[in-house]
């Protein structure tokens, strides 16, 4: 089956004193309908800048997107002209951002807003979209959500802040939505509750969702996929239960057994050493050789390809000589 | 947050402004100012251009309560008058700034790029202008009206408008709802005027009440030199005129006397009520 989202070789760079340095390179993923895919790592390893870049959501001025193709339900979204970008966004592809205290309009209501997202692209008729903000309100959890329509953001909860923008970005019935850190804000319980809802919906509306987060926790609730990001590349891309099973790639067996666990009775936790090279200093060959336990003297100067193995792929020379089995 | 327009969010800043006792003591004046110049002529009959030929240049008297001036038109009468036009150069004259100031700081500030330059570098041309001896030129060219003073007025104070919506601008552009507008699909234009404006308004409108005052002060400053409102047409500036003859300074003070202290009065009124809203607007002040 043609996957629904075909990302080839993307490319992110900003502008820093003048230069552009690329956050994110090499960027390769496919995402089937339906399916959860998480994008994991840790801060500024470029998760962000990664899904921003699909709905060009980066300022021009400072950053640059490249790519051989981003095929979108077959078309190519990253030739489109920003006008067409325009209609990609909201209606194809949706967005869940990680603040919701800052990330709704202050001085409109929640309903106003939200009839705004079902208007823009006129797929609702402007006498009914009351009526229909209120169900969507209803449907993503948020009670008396008649009393709600008309509150102003600041009214309402993280919690019920975060169901709204989960209501802005389901109201075209995007084929994907791309929650980007949704739950960071939110305190646990509250976490937990999001999660579910966003799965809830998930099998119902069939969309396809591309999560970003460096929750391992979370990781392990939602993905069917998982991409872990380390210094802008991809370093592994494994189905969930082989990642938590059998992580290939030495950043992400460093990253498991730096989760705290509860039937392991350790004083410290393991922590890989080191810190991750900045943006305008890439060591030429494996951006986690500094840090890594089983580097090898090619590591040093060489950038490891994607090595495929079985369903998961991962940019390590540990594989090389088992690639293709 | 800090312009929700919600009841409960206008109620607090209702009582924020109640509160602050500066803009009340400048709102009442300000209100009992604007009910006298709009209702005290019908109501006392008066006319500042009608010419009582009994006297020219008369002490207050019970049928002119503040004297005549030269030429036997009532003072009293000419005051309010003059007050009429005095307010409306004021507020006028910054609407035609704000209207053309706000539009600019707003493209520059979204747009970026060359226009942001253009626009920009233009303010600060014009703001580099003596804008007083601009204005006096202008006037002396164009004609001189209560309509031209007015227009004049409001052209040379539209920079002041742009710089502030822009720096806004460029602040709440960046802010995340701006870009969940952008991942809704919104096109620029509704980006602009549904997101950015209404949020950058709050600064806009308290410059908005001190751009009055000082317009107010401009016209009697243009007035007083001569080159303002003209004669027969009063305002508070060319009543001040006549404290030009020292004979009129020294002996007859109830004819520019009450004209200063109009001015001033009005003109402080303003700022405290622009201070009141500055107040009343920010969420983090305690009620």
């Amino acid at each position: 089956m043609e996957p629904l989202l075909d990302v080839r070789n993307l490319k992110v760079e900003f502008k820093i004193d003048k230069k552009w340095v690329a956050a994110v390179e090499d960027v390769h993923f496919q995402l089937k309908a339906g399916e959860t895919l998480t994008i994991v790592g840790e801060s500024g390893c470029g998760k962000s800048v990664t899904a921003m870049s699909m709905l060009r959501l980066l300022p021009k001025t400072t950053a640059q997107i490249s790519a051989d193709e981003i095929l979108f339900q077959g078309r190519d979204i990253s030739k489109l002209s920003d006008t067409e970008m325009t209609k990609i966004r909201g209606q194809g592809i949706g967005m869940i951002f990680q603040d919701s205290m800052t990330s709704l309009n202050p001085v409109k209501t929640v309903g106003k807003q939200l009839d705004e997202a079902f208007l823009v692209h006129g797929s609702v008729d402007p006498a009914e979209v009351k009526q229909a903000s209120i169900n969507l309100l209803r449907e993503v959890g948020i009670s008396s959500p008649e009393q709600r329509y008309k509150e102003y953001p600041h009214q309402l909860s993280g919690g019920m802040r975060q169901r709204v923008m989960i209501a802005m970005a389901l109201a075209q019935q995007p084929a994907i939505i791309i929650a980007d850190e949704p739950t960071t804000a939110l305190d646990v319980t509250i976490q937990a509750q999001i999660l579910e809802l966003l799965k809830k919906l998930q099998e119902k509306s069939g969309s396809a969702i591309i999560l970003i987060t460096h929750d391992m926790g979370v990781v392990a609730e939602m993905a069917d996929r998982i991409i872990v990001m380390y210094a802008g590349m991809f370093v592994e891309c494994s189905p969930t239960k082989d990642l938590f099973t059998n992580p290939l790639h030495p950043y992400t067996r460093g990253l498991l057994t730096a989760i705290p666990r509860k039937d392991m009775d350790i004083d410290r936790l393991n922590v890989i050493e080191g810190t991750v090279p900045t943006l305008t200093d890439m060591p030429k060959g494996c951006r986690f050789y500094d840090r890594c336990e089983s580097r090898m003297e090619r590591c040093k100067n060489e950038l490891p390809p994607l090595y495929t193995r079985g369903e998961s792929s991962v940019r390590c020379f540990l594989f090389d000589a088992k690639d293709g089995e | 947050m800090a312009t929700a327009k919600q009841s409960s969010y206008l109620r607090d800043v209702l009582k924020r402004f109640f509160a602050h006792k500066l803009a009340m003591v400048g709102a009442i004046i300000l209100i009992i100012e604007i009910l006298a110049i709009l209702f005290l002529p019908s109501i006392m009959n008066l006319d500042p251009y009608s010419i009582d030929y009994m006297s020219f240049g008369a002490p207050p008297s019970a049928a002119h309560i503040l004297g005549t001036d030269d030429v036997g038109r009532d003072n009293f009468a000419r005051l309010i008058y003059g007050g009429r036009v005095s307010l409306t150069v004021g507020i006028l004259s910054a609407i035609v700034s704000l209207l053309i100031g706000v539009p600019l700081g707003l493209i520059a500030g979204f747009f970026r790029g060359k226009t942001e330059v253009v626009i920009m570098r233009v303010a600060d041309i014009f703001m580099s202008f003596p804008s007083m001896i601009l204005i006096l030129v202008l006037a002396s060219v164009l004609g001189q009206s209560i309509t031209t003073v007015t227009l004049v007025i409001g052209f040379l104070g539209w920079t002041e408008f742009t710089r502030l919506t822009y720096a806004s601008v460029l602040s709440i552009r960046e802010k995340d709802y701006v870009q969940s507008a952008v991942a809704i699909g919104e096109k620029s234009k509704n980006i602009m005027v549904k997101y950015i404006l209404p949020n950058s308004l709050a600064p806009v409108i308290i410059s908005f009440t001190f751009r009055t005052a000082q317009a107010i002060i401009t016209e009697s400053s243009l007035s007083f030199l001569g080159l303002g409102v003209q004669p027969p047409d009063p305002s508070w500036g060319n009543i001040l005129y006549y404290a030009q003859s020292i004979s009129v300074l020294a002996n007859q003070p109830y004819l520019w006397v009450p004209a200063g202290i109009l001015l001033v009065l009005t003109v402080l009124s303003i700022n405290f009520i622009g201070d009141g809203i500055r107040d009343a607007l920010d969420t983090k002040m305690s009620i």
